[in-house]
């Protein structure tokens, strides 16, 4: 057998098991979050189908698909049709580059636990993809055109609300969201997610502890970026309905459903890696052992962002967008001006300074916010300079 | 053909015909729509040529931002539904437009073809790399030969950005 077809055949169990990888965590995602959301609110949650009500997603799903297919009479039936692939697609593709673990040896070949990973064997040497974490970036980018999309073609003013204020959101989020990588970026030397993940084993410390900072901006910002409560003002049911995907119905609204758990698995699986470590843990350890580490890593940034959907109120679209460009994006990139300092400066013991400048950072931060908020709050703006929002304008104005 | 060749054969006639589409579309928002296919087969010739760092960027920039907001644009001034902003391609406009066009293909093809041929016997003898490693390259030269340039550059970006605001500010008062 021919070594590029040996190379093709191990990519392709490795896109299967990745992919079924995340396709299982969404209906269990769903299930988690309703269970957390109730366990929270004082409910039992789902618990007739299935044992603990496990079966519930994929009774959901039956329910969801056998549903008429509806197209409401004055879209653009073109691009409406369009839109829920042009969310779901990148979500999915993201997934390429995400290590679950780390190099396999089978006899003389080796390769990486990742989809555009490496792989060496006799003849042949893929390395893994150049391009890495930007990759992510650049496609979690193109999930704009879903939601501007489908909201701009559903001919319906609430759609388009809530498109419009999706794709200002997703664009001003995206800034804090790739400066915030940069720092652990600058720590690793690479912009490979698994050089990402080694580097932090070779230093012996989770880039959590050194970028503190950055890991608070990234979970915020990416929270922001798939549309998670508190900032899912894109979809406010209270307000907008159901926002943009208020027309859609049957099997392109799950698509919409997917595509949202689908991003959400996948912001928490690049958290894991730049900030947790990844898949490995602090020693050397059985390599095929590594996807659970990065699983229960995965899970708990999950289950951190369902907790925050099930405590926290959901901001004001004009705080969203001041939180975004005026405290985000100057704290992330101040972040990145330290770290180079310190990289430039203390070429030795970078980790350890980084570490103590980080934390320093992290409170200063932490308390110069909380006075600037609660002294914002008390200073309230004079009558004259107050005016007020008009409806049509929320999504577009400030 | 080689997998190599079959693959830019698919890249270049996804950017072509979605090119000509952006064109020919009376509905500019479908064409914008086009322009996104256009700028995923210029980032598809990039990986093909190796240039992945490059091919990430011009899907972050052009598709990722730019296009957002000449989307943008159209969504908000078209009174928030119809079809109405159409673009109007005249045959005069092209019979004009189409000999420029040749005349600087011919010239760019001058260009860039000559340097690459002599290139070409260089390349050949090189061995091949088996990990080029472009992205440390890139960094290189961009902060050290061209350090300059690179800065002119993001000089001009800020420029453009305070004069935006400036602009934007007149409007509301």
């Amino acid at each position: 057998m021919p070594e590029i077809l040996v190379f093709l055949l191990i990519k392709l169990i490795l896109v299967i098991v990745i992919f079924a990888l995340w396709m299982t965590m969404v209906p269990l995602l769903i299930w988690l979050e309703r269970k957390v959301i109730a366990d929270i609110q004082v409910r039992l949650g789902p618990n007739r189908v299935g044992p603990f009500g496990l079966l519930q997603p994929i009774a959901d799903a039956i329910k969801l698909i056998m549903k008429e297919d509806i197209t409401p009479a004055l879209v653009d039936k073109w691009v409406y049709g369009l839109a829920p692939a042009m969310l779901m697609v990148p979500a999915f593709l993201a997934i390429a580059v995400i290590p679950i673990g780390g190099v396999v040896t089978i006899g003389e070949r080796s390769f990486a636990l990742q989809i555009m990973g490496l792989y060496r064997g006799p003849g042949l040497f893929v390395p893994e993809l150049d391009a890495g974490i930007l990759l992510v970036l650049a496609l979690s980018s193109l999930g704009v055109y879903g939601v501007v999309l489908s909201g701009w073609s559903s001919a319906n003013k609430y759609s388009l609300l809530g498109g419009m204020r999706s794709s200002a959101q997703m664009l001003s989020y995206e800034l804090p969201l790739g400066v915030a990588l940069v720092g652990p970026l600058l720590l690793a030397g690479t912009l490979r997610l698994n050089g990402v993940v080694e580097a932090q084993a070779d230093y012996g410390i989770w880039f959590i502890v050194p970028q503190l900072v950055a890991f608070a901006i990234f979970l915020m910002s990416g929270t922001a970026e798939i549309n998670r409560s508190p900032f899912d003002l894109p979809e406010a049911e209270q307000e907008l309905i159901g926002g943009y995907h208020t027309e859609y119905s049957s099997f392109r609204f799950a698509m919409f459903f997917m595509a949202e758990y689908v991003n959400m698995v996948t912001i928490s699986a690049v958290a894991a890696t730049f900030f947790l470590g990844g898949y490995r843990l602090f020693f050397n350890d059985i390599v095929w052992l590594q996807p659970v580490w990065f699983v229960l890593k995965l899970m708990a940034f999950l289950y951190l962002f369902i907790w925050v959907r099930g405590t926290l109120p959901r901001v004001r679209y004009d705080q969203l967008m001041k939180l975004g460009w005026k405290v985000f994006l100057p704290v992330a990139l101040g972040n990145l001006l330290v770290t180079g300092l310190v990289i430039a400066f203390s070429p030795a013991n970078t980790i350890l300074v980084m570490s103590i400048v980080g934390a320093l950072l992290g409170i200063a931060t932490f308390f110069g916010l909380s006075y600037a908020i609660v002294y914002g709050l008390r200073r309230r703006r004079p009558e004259s300079e107050r005016r007020v929002v008009e409806p049509t304008r929320a999504g577009v104005s400030e | 053909m080689t997998l190599h060749q079959i693959a830019f054969a698919a890249v270049a006639a996804v950017t072509l015909i979605s090119a000509v589409f952006v064109v020919i579309l009376p509905n500019i928002l479908r064409a914008a729509l086009f322009l996104v296919f256009t700028f995923l087969g210029v980032a598809g010739l990039y990986v093909l040529l190796n240039a992945e760092f490059l091919a990430a960027m011009q899907v972050l920039i052009y598709i990722g931002a730019i296009t957002v907001l000449i989307m943008f644009g159209i969504v908000l001034t078209q009174q928030l539904m119809g079809a109405r902003i159409r673009q109007a391609t005249q045959v005069r406009m092209v019979v004009i437009a189409l000999p420029v066009v040749l005349i600087a293909f011919a010239g760019l093809a001058k260009t860039f073809i000559r340097p690459f041929a002599s290139a070409g016997e260089h390349v050949a003898a090189a061995p091949a790399p088996v990990d080029a490693g472009t992205l440390h390259q890139l960094a290189r030269m961009l902060l050290q030969p061209y350090v300059l340039p690179f800065e002119l550059a993001s000089l001009i970006l800020l420029a453009a950005l305070v004069g935006a605001i400036v602009i934007a500010k007149e409007e509301k008062d």
